[in-house]
Formats: C-alpha cells, structure tokens, sequence
C-alpha cells in the first residue's frame, strides 16, 4: 500500500459517552447553521418545559401555606378548611376572603404567578365577563369568567403534549408497517397497500361526530380515533426508502453472512429510512396540533370546560367584542406552529446532503 | 506552423469550504490536425478536469485559471473568451464524447431530435435537410437499422448503440477536434473494440484530432500517437506512445505499467474433493401478460448451468453484462430462488430452509463489485465485520472479538487502528479490503468475488488480485471470480467458464482456455479483450 492510503490512528468522537459519526456531527453543525430554526427550537422547547409545570404557574391553590407554625402545600394536598380554623370539614377554598384572612392571621400565603386555575371563575370581576386585560386577569376573562392567561398555558400543554404522542404513536406504527411492506414486497406490500388505501378513506370527522353522541371523547378516545386515522402519513415514504435500499449491495451482503431479517431492518435499512422520517417529523407534530384546535373549535373535541386553543378560538368567534379571545389564541397557534415549521426546515438542512454550507 | 489546440501552463482550482482545490498544476500539450493525444491517469488525476476545461465547461466562478492559463484553438484564446464566441466552437469546431452513456442522452427526445439540434443550432439546416443528415450520420457510426431508429427513444437502444449516437451527435459538424473522456469504460470488452475501431475509422477519414481521456494503458497503446501520463494534476510524462510505454522514465508511469494485472494463479491440487458443485441451475424470471397475469415466457437469467468447484481452486466465470454472471453467483449462495441442484461439501444446499442455510452462511461468503454501495454507510468499519462474528457466535465476548477483527484488518493490510473508522473515509481500494476482510474473518471455504476488482484504479486493481491469491494460498479457499476482465481472470483462475444469455458457452482449464478457445464467441471476446480487435461475424452484440 502506497504511503498515501496510510491510516492515522485515531479515538472515535464520543460526546456525553455516545459515539457520534462523523455524519452525525456534520448534520448536527448543519441544524445549528440555521440560525432560526435553532433557536426556534431553544424556545419551543422553554415554552414546553415551563407549560409542563403549570400547576406552579397558574393554579387557585398556593404553593405552600404557614399557619399556625406549620407548613403547608395545598398544591400536592388536600386540607379540609377546619385546618385552618374554618368551620366546614370540606376542602380548604384559599381563594376565599374568609378563609384568606384566617390563615393570614397567623402565618403567611404563597400564591403561584398566577392565581387561577384553568376552570377557576373570577367572581370578583369588577365588569360582566368576559372582561378585558387588567392587572388581575392579564389577559382578560373569558365569557364565563375563567382568567384567559391560565387556560392558555395549560391548553398549550394539552395541545403539545396530545401532539407530541400522536406524532411518536403514529410514526411508530407508519415506520413498522412501511418497513415490513417495503422489505418484503410482494404480497406483503400488496395486501397492506389495499387496506390503507380503504382505510385511508374513512373520514376521520364523520367519524368522531358519530362517536360523540354515544361516547364523551376525553384526551384518550381523541388520541385513539386519530392515530387510527393517521399512521398511514409516513407509511409510503418509509415503503419506498425500503424498497430501494433492500436491493443495496450492502443488505445483500448482511443477508449473505446470515444476518435475520428483522436485525437487517433495523440495523441496516432503517438508518436511511430515518432521515426522511425524521425530515417529516416536525410537520406531521404540526399537523397533529392542527387537527386538535380545529375539532376543539366545532366542538367535537376535548370535553367541555378542558383548557385548550380551539374552544379559545371558539370564544374569540362568539365574543367579537371581547377581541382579547380570539387574538391571544391567534397569537399563540401561530407563534406555535411557526416554531415548528422553522424547526422542520432546520431539519430539512441538516439532512440535506447537497447542502454546503 | 503553430498547432491547432495549444495547451499553455494551465492551472485549475477549485474553490471548496475553508479553501481551494488545485485540480490541474501547469498542464501543457499541443495536438495537430490529425493526431491523437491520450491524457492517461488514475481517477483524480486532473485529466477530465483537463478536457472540460479546453471547452471551458467547468463550473465557474467555482473553478478558476489561474493568470498564465492559456488554452488556443486555431488561433483563439479561449480562456477567458467571451461566452458567444464559446458556443460558436463548443459542439461545432471541437466536440466531446462522455463516458457514461446511460446519462449523455435526453431520456425525453428522440435520437433524431437530440443529433438535428446541434445542426440546427449551427449549421441552421432546415429540418428535411437535417432529417437526411442525421441518417447519415447514423450510418457512418455504424448503427444498424438507421431508418427505423430515427424515432427511438435512447432507453430502447443498448449501451453501444447509445455511444454511436453519442458519437454521430458529436461528428454532425465535422469537429477539428473530438474529445473523448472515458469513451469505452461503461461497456463491454467486445463493444468497446468495436467503438475504438469506429473512432480510429472516423478519425482517418476526417483528418480530426482526437483528445483521448483513458485510465486503460491497452487503450492508449492501441489508439494514440503521443501520451500524457498525469498523477495529481501534474504531467510527469510525455512523449510518443512507443517511447513512453518501451522506456518509461518517471516512476508513476513504471508504476502504472506495472500495474496491469499479471501472474499465475497458486498452483492447485488437481486432486482435491470438489468443493461446490452445481448441476443443471437454472434462474427463470417470469414475464406475465395479459389481463389474467399469467406466465407467458421467462427471461431466462441462469439457464441450466453445471460445474464442480475442488478445494483451492478458483473458477472464472467470464461473459459481458447480461449474461447471468451476477445471477449465478447469487443463485449459488441462495441469496435469490433458483432450481437444480447446489451442493457444498456433498451436501444438497437448495432444499434447505432460511434457518438451515444460516450456519452454513458462515463457510460461503460473497464479495461485491461497489466498495461504495457494499458497506452500510452509518457502520464503522470494526461493527461491519463484527456483524458476521456476532451472527455466527464466534468470540465469547467484546474484547476477543475485536482481536478476531484487528487479525483480520492485518491480513488484509488494513490498520486495526483504522477499525473506528466510518467506510466515506477510505479510498476506493481500502474499501474493497474492507468487505473482503468482512468476508474472510468467517473463515469461510468459499467465496464468491463478484467483479470486486472492475470499480477500481488500475494499480489497485493488481493489489488486490495480489490479496486474493495470497489469501488462497494461505486459507485454500475456492473462489468463484465473476468478471468481464478477461486479464483479471486470467491472473486468478484455474479454471474458466465463458457465459453467454445465461448457458455456458464454452468452459474448461483455464490455460488450455486462453491459448486455444474453440468457440467464436470466446474468440472474439479475447481479441477484443487482449487485443482491443474486433473479430468480424462474431456472435457479439452490437
């Protein structure tokens, strides 16, 4: 060998004690050189972790409570209101002038940022709800009186978190069964293909009204009829990757030292099947939400009285006068999602493998 | 007299992230009417970067000259020329044949449309008389049934055909100079004698110069009348052929010389049991029609196929691309569904299930022609071959694994170091040790060698026939060597089967083969192999 093709000796690059390939690193730089998407992604990502603490934002419970030389914290008990030297045996109401003003006298309160849960009505409204932006209710009330900021952080995490695991749920079940229909073929492939193309056709409204009417859909009824309804969006896309790479030179090879077709597909076919999956990823998330606010918003999704951006928009629509509704929903849906298109198309670059830089 | 393209010092440089790239380092020549210059190099060398950049074709501003670059075509500088009077001589005063003619034509176009465009754009011929032309044309390179492929489409034609309509387009307005890069490389050893043939004819009777880019010395040898040897963008030699190839001064060029793959085989024990054995092997693809789908025909891919493979030999399966080679091999390993009887070892290995056949895998390997497309990208190169050792449970753990693999990096000169390493990081050769250490770190008895030394550079190409040998010498493997590389063939086998639409043609021991082949296919593909000639009414397809 020519003293050019002399290897030099080199430790693989581990970072937090994974090996990182070279690949991997490459892409990695080329995400963060989309300024916008990264940082998009910073934020997303600190809207996120804040909403998933939300009971310490904005809850009619406080945090902790001194009374009497004792501490309290009705924000993970319950303290019947003969605690604190009330008079019924009933669960402590700390929103109460009455019982405020007994705990106040012989110790202190705690309130989180926001004193209101998401279903908390404000009854000491000094206008008819729903009433607009002041410094109790920052962003208004609602028409039934419900602070507007509380209902908001909480229907984020609710949108969030419902997308997020229709996302995984849904690309787990389109990645496997496009994997199998890919890499088998033939029959395999062609009776699958038949069924989604059936499936496919069900309309997912039709569906979820008729269901309404003998059912109350709650977070996981929703979940189950749409990933029902869902799993088929990466199926072709993971089809088609598994059916160009199950010819490669490279899977023949694995299948000609004996490797099982399972560990095949997944050690050997589905690395070049994830970049276009995961490409996808933050658009199918978007979709997610999407499809959530827009049921919300007719009333076919969560049950009522749950926090969530649709039935916000909803409001916003009846209550033209209370513009305060409808423009925080419009805010925050678009500031969410063009969070999440611009994480996508950060994605997309990092993928790219035409992309230089 | 000045010469018609004179060649001054040029520089190329490519402008990458963090730098440049210099592709060609101060490259000069000079070509007369009627001559024929070959660039000879190994891939990389600069010498396409050469000819593009006689047309000015290269991706600028991405590519640059630098100052002193000079190229002149009968008079005009053209480095730096201005972009109408390029169009002017680009397809019309000088013209280029490329290399692959899969991608060279327009899939959408007819190929009558595609060689009247550059008689429009030039010669602003009226259609009839363009039509006329065209035929013409067809018939001077020689493609049969002019007429009626006028109106074919290039996916209808086979590889030849399309670089005869290459070549028609590039000759529709009598070129002073025809640049041919790679002409021959992507088809077989009979159709390239005959395009060489062509070029050679076309030349004499049009007194065109020839610019011939080639990393094949036969080539060169065969065709030119001055060479350029080239090795990273630098001229190390130049001379007329004869002198250059009979006294070659510069090391690279002995080195190349050198490179061509030579040698015998490691003398075999004619006397051993017979390894692998196939008898009557047939793989039939079926062709449906109808509304029904029913089996109307098959393509016929392996056809009935028999030999017996002993311990320590190799068997050379030679034919041009379509013949079944490929097929075969596969066919062997039950890597696809074939019928008739394989045996190895005296054992029957066609009845056998997926999971009987699994722990036989590890005696019967397989190495394939694309060290690019044969090794899982994302896998560094200790977790490829440790893929078989996990499989077949060899080594009791991790760290007695790794020495089974750093064992086999080194008998195949590899750095174990190297092992964390990811296969885009390795040359092209370095890769094909990869997946043949893959292979043997089974320790198998038999490996099929699928053309894996055809995507390489010459020199690495006898390095690696090299490793072969070496390894059957040390291990007694068989091999089973499937290549169009007659010279390939005849450095490794012992034995040689000649195919040709899947049925063997002619097979038998491998010198008696080579000195008398019987059968005129064999004949014309040795002396278009060896000799670069083409044999008149061979059965060889155009």
């Amino acid at each position: 060998m020519s003293a050019a093709e002399t290897i030099v000796a080199r430790r693989p690059d581990r970072v937090l004690g994974f090996r990182v390939s070279p690949l991997t690193r490459r892409r990695f730089a080329n995400f963060r050189a989309n300024r916008r998407g990264f940082w998009s992604l910073w934020i997303f990502l600190a809207l996120f972790v804040v909403s998933l603490f939300a009971e310490f934002i904005a809850n009619d419970r406080p945090i902790v409570v001194s009374y009497a030389g004792h501490l309290y914290f009705p924000i993970f008990a319950n303290y019947p209101e003969t605690t604190f030297g009330g008079e019924f045996p009933t669960e402590a109401d700390y929103r109460d002038p009455y019982v405020k003003k007994r705990i106040e006298a012989k110790g202190w309160i705690v309130w989180p940022l926001i004193p209101f849960h998401y279903d908390t009505i404000n009854y000491a409204l000094k206008t008819p709800a729903p009433s607009p932006p002041d410094s109790v209710d920052w962003l208004g009330t609602d028409d039934q009186g419900r602070d507007v900021l509380a209902r908001l952080i909480y229907g984020f995490r609710i949108s969030t978190l419902f997308g997020l695991t229709l996302t995984i749920l849904s690309s787990i079940i389109g990645i496997a069964a496009g994997a199998i229909q890919g890499y088998y073929g033939g029959l395999v492939d062609l009776s699958f293909q038949r069924f989604i193309e059936l499936w496919s056709n069900i309309p997912t409204l039709f569906l979820l009204i008729i269901l309404s009417s003998f059912v109350q859909p709650n977070f996981w009824w929703l979940l189950g009829i749409m990933l029902a309804l869902s799993w088929m969006q990466l199926v072709d896309l993971v089809r088609a990757e598994f059916l160009r790479a199950r010819n490669f030179d490279y899977v023949r090879a694995a299948r000609a030292l004996g490797v099982r077709n399972p560990v095949i597909i997944v050690r050997h076919v589905l690395p070049n099947a994830m970049v276009s999956t995961l490409t996808f990823m933050p658009f199918i998330l978007n979709g997610s939400i999407t499809t959530l606010t827009s049921l919300d918003f007719l009333g076919f999704g969560l049950p009522p009285g749950s926090p969530s951006l649709g039935e916000l928009l909803l409001q916003g629509k009846n209550n033209i006068t209370a513009p305060w509704l409808g423009l925080t929903g419009f805010f925050v849906l678009a500031l969410m999602l063009s969070l999440l298109t611009f994480i996508g198309e950060a994605v997309r670059d990092a993928f790219d493998p035409r992309k230089v830089r | 007299m000045s010469s018609l393209l004179s060649v001054r010092n040029l520089h190329v440089t490519f402008a990458v992230p963090g730098g440049a790239v210099e592709a060609v380092k101060g490259v000069s020549f000079d070509l007369d009417k009627g001559g024929t210059l070959a660039l000879v190099g190994e891939s990389g060398s600069g010498k396409s970067v050469t000819a593009l950049s006689v047309l000015q074709l290269l991706p600028y501003p991405m590519a640059r000259h630098a100052a002193g670059s000079s190229i002149v075509f009968d008079g005009t500088e053209l480095v730096g020329a201005p972009e109408a009077r390029l169009r002017d001589i680009r397809g019309n005063r000088i013209a280029m044949v490329f290399q692959e003619p899969m991608t060279s034509l327009n899939p959408l176009h007819t190929i009558e449309k595609q060689i009247a465009e550059t008689l429009y754009l030039h010669k602003h011929m009226a259609p009839g008389a363009a039509r006329a032309r065209v035929l013409e044309l067809l018939r001077l390179v020689g493609l049969s049934e002019a007429e009626k492929r006028l109106d074919a489409y290039p996916h209808q034609l086979s590889g030849g055909q399309r670089q005869r309509v290459m070549i028609a387009m590039a000759l529709a307005n009598e070129p002073d100079i025809l640049i041919a890069d790679e002409p021959t490389t992507a088809l077989d050893v009979t159709i390239q004698a005959q395009i060489l043939k062509l070029l050679k004819d076309l030349q004499a009777r049009f007194g065109m110069a020839l610019l011939l880019i080639t990393h094949d010395l036969g080539i060169v040898r065969k065709l030119a009348d001055t060479v350029l040897v080239m090795t990273k963008g630098e001229v190390v030699e130049a001379g007329p052929v004869r002198d250059v190839f009979a006294r070659p001064q510069h090391a690279y060029t002995r080195h190349l010389l050198a490179a061509e793959p030579k040698g015998a085989p490691p003398p075999a024990d004619p006397a051993a049991p017979v390894l692998v054995a196939a008898d009557g092997l047939k793989v039939w693809f079926p062709i449906r029609s109808g509304v029904l789908r029913r089996v109307t025909d098959h393509i016929k891919a392996v056809d009935g196929v028999g030999f017996a493979l002993r311990q320590g030999e190799t068997l050379g399966v030679v034919g041009e691309s379509g013949s079944g080679k490929t097929t075969l091999g596969l066919a062997l390993l039950r890597l696809i569904a074939s019928e008739g009887a394989i045996r190895f070892d005296g054992k029957r290995l066609d009845d056998l299930s997926e999971g009987r056949m699994r722990p036989l895998r590890r005696a019967l390997q397989i190495v394939f022609q694309d060290p690019f497309s044969s090794l899982s990208p994302r896998l560094s190169v200790a977790q490829i071959i440790e893929e078989g050792l996990k499989v077949h449970r060899i080594g009791r753990n991790a760290q007695e694994r790794r020495a089974i693999i750093d064992q086999a990096l080194v008998e195949v000169g590899l750095d174990p170091d190297s092992a964390e390493r990811y296969p885009h990081e390795f040359s092209g050769g370095q890769r094909q040790r990869v997946a043949i250490a893959r292979a043997t770190v089974l320790k198998p008895r038999f490996i099929v060698l699928d053309e894996p030394t055809s995507a390489l550079d010459m020199s690495v190409q006898a390095q690696v026939v090299e490793l072969l040998r070496e390894l059957q010498r040390r291990h007694g493997l068989s091999y089973l060597f499937i290549s169009h590389d007659l010279r390939v063939v005849r450095a490794l086998a012992h034995q040689v089967m000649v195919m040709k639409d899947g049925k063997i043609v002619e097979a038998g021991p491998a010198q008696e083969l080579f000195q008398r082949p019987r059968h005129p296919y064999t004949r014309a593909l040795m002396a278009a192999a060896f000799d670069l000639e083409v044999v008149e009414g061979a059965a060889t397809a155009q």
